[in-house]
């Protein structure tokens, strides 16, 4: 078996017995990348050969020690290019400084490996709004692979990443996970730092792990998560090691099935295969309990003014003046803040922009912006009514399996509806992950992954890790 | 999803406060796409939420601030490194003020 095809966990126990080296790990996947992603696209940029200069006198004693990472091109790696797949960045950005998770990632040992291509500023659930290439679902190169995190979960899905980093907004490290048949973990608000991730909406973001399995998952949670100085709205968090446990099983746990998330829009065949986990979940011990979340109706019209509203004022920094692609011989400074954003920005970016900008415009604040806010409050306390019947929720992760490429680009409400099981954890800053648990056959004859989604309460990744664990362990 | 009640947005002057230029096809089919949008996100109007308080942030009631104590961070330089265009250790824009 080629080094690339495996987990975290196995290469380490090769490495700190000396069977390999980080360098042969590297080789593995530069020759996995060399020869698959011209046709999957995951990635947008990677070096070898800075790889293997960090990878030299690693200590392999560290948890990550001279493990190869692909990142997402949002966070910033010191003197790594960071584009956010975006015209607006694209050859005219070089990281000055390491995000706090990178820091953390180095401190592991860990080799920063590859730039992995994303939705532009992440906003889009395709990966087909990237203005720097396509990148196809592995399982099916006719599809999507999922998005934003769509290039991180396809290259860990086509063994050409060892495991990625993401970053979830509305989704996109569950959905491009499910729609790619590998773990995406959504940390708690604040249990992650986001110094060094470009702002999308600060409220909701949250950078996680994209892994082969869940023990990964749980190593590099260990790794990333943690107060940070740098980050006022990280929580002062007990150190936990996420890999204690997890074979704990889920005998005597409740798990709660909402009402909301189990309605008549969603593909029967993903419906099936949720079902039949949530069947070997409660052979294996669990109570399964109804509940409801009565506020979900309102979660995607929620969302599609609070995360507009913020990336249209955090998305104001990329103005032509201190960094980025600039409009040549401006007249004026308007004019090169207007030429420039006109250029750099992509449709899907610019229809947010003006979105947000609209819904915060005077005498449209408080009927869009506010009530908002207020309906979040609601979502927030179905949330936490919920995690007093249950020890945490389960649920599809998307209505359907990976659409064909071009199925709704030209109908971005179309698209927003499809994010109804992923946002509102988001807007409740609770955490979630998503597991495989089967394949169906999909019309054109592929067999295509399906996602369990299971929401825990904040700070509550311990529990959804365990039960991910079991649901990995009884679909082997 | 439009209904006749839906506020309608002016998408050239949004985009002019947003900064953005926009060309001729892209602000009719902006219109189009969020007069959609804004249809569909009307609906939180018919919600009562008149006892209900904003949320505000998160979690934010855990978040902990820093000492507020100087630190050494990037230098001129690093800052500079990406700036389109400076000179002198400054980033050089457009006249900005009449001579």
């Amino acid at each position: 078996m080629e080094l690339s095809q495996l987990s975290i966990t196995d290469l380490r126990k090769q490495l700190v017995n000396g069977d390999i080296c980080s360098s042969d790990i590297i080789e593995s996947l530069a020759h996995t990348i060399e020869s698959k992603d011209a046709e999957i696209g995951a990635y947008l940029s990677h070096d070898p050969d800075t790889a293997k200069q960090q990878a030299q006198g690693i200590d392999l004693s560290l948890p990550l020690g001279g493990i190869p990472i692909a990142i997402k091109d949002n966070i910033n790696v010191k003197d790594q290019p960071c584009s956010c797949a975006s015209r607006f960045l694209n050859g005219a950005y070089t990281s000055p400084y390491d995000a706090t998770v990178i820091q953390k990632l180095r401190a592991a040992g860990a080799i920063l490996y590859g730039r992995t291509n994303m939705d532009e500023f992440a906003m889009g659930s395709t990966t087909e709004n990237s203005a720097l290439g396509n990148t196809v679902n592995p399982h099916d190169t006719s599809r999507v692979p999922g998005g934003s995190s769509g290039g991180s979960a396809a290259a860990v899905a086509s063994n050409t990443a060892i495991a990625a980093l993401g970053s979830d907004t509305g989704g996109s490290i569950r959905q491009p996970a499910s729609y790619c048949g590998v773990v995406g973990l959504k940390p708690s608000y604040g249990r992650v730092s986001r110094y060094g991730l470009v702002a999308f909406a600060s409220s909701l973001d949250q950078i996680g792990p994209i892994t082969q399995t869940v023990d990964d998952s749980a190593l590099l949670l260990n790794t990333i998560s943690g107060a940070d100085s740098a980050d006022a709205t990280t929580c002062d968090q007990p150190e936990i090691d996420f890999t204690l446990g997890l074979d704990e099983g889920v005998s005597g746990m409740k798990l709660g099935l909402p009402k909301e998330y189990f309605s008549d829009g969603i593909d029967p065949a993903v419906r099936s295969k949720v079902q039949e986990s949530i069947k070997k979940l409660e052979t294996a011990g669990a109570k399964i309990v109804d509940i409801s979340l009565p506020h979900t109706e309102y979660a995607v019209a929620t969302y599609y003014i609070i995360a507009p509203a913020e990336a249209s004022s955090n998305l104001s920094r990329f103005d032509g003046v201190r960094y980025g692609n600039r409009i040549h011989d401006p007249n004026e400074i308007i004019d090169l803040y207007r030429g420039s954003r006109e250029q750099g920005f992509g449709p899907e970016v610019k229809r947010r922009i003006i979105l947000g900008t609209y819904v915060l415009s005077s005498g449209y604040y408080d009927a869009y912006y506010n009530k908002a806010q207020k309906v979040r409050s609601l979502i927030k306390q179905d949330f936490a009514e919920a995690y007093q019947k249950v020890d945490a929720i389960l649920s599809p992760v998307t209505p359907n399996i990976a659409p064909k490429i071009g199925a709704d680009k030209d109908n971005p409400l179309q698209q927003y509806l499809a994010d109804i099981f992923t946002i509102s954890a988001n807007l409740a800053g609770v955490c979630g992950i998503s597991v495989p648990c089967g394949m169906v056959a999909s019309d054109s004859g592929s067999q295509l992954p399906v996602g369990l989604q299971i929401l825990g309460p904040h700070m509550g990744e311990q529990t959804i890790l365990k039960v991910a664990k079991t649901v990995e362990s009884l679909n082997q | 999803m439009s209904s006749a009640k839906t506020e309608q947005i002016d998408v050239r002057y949004v985009a002019n406060l947003a900064r953005i230029d926009l060309s001729e096809d892209e602000c009719a089919t902006f219109q189009k796409q969020l007069g959609a949008i804004i249809g569909y996100i009307d609906a939180l109007k018919d919600v009562n939420l008149d006892s209900i308080d904003p949320d505000n942030m998160p979690a934010v009631e855990d978040s902990q601030l820093r000492e507020d104590i100087c630190q050494k961070n990037l230098g001129q330089e690093d800052l500079l490194r990406n700036a389109p265009d400076s000179a002198k250790g400054q980033i050089r824009v457009p006249k900005v003020v009449d001579a």
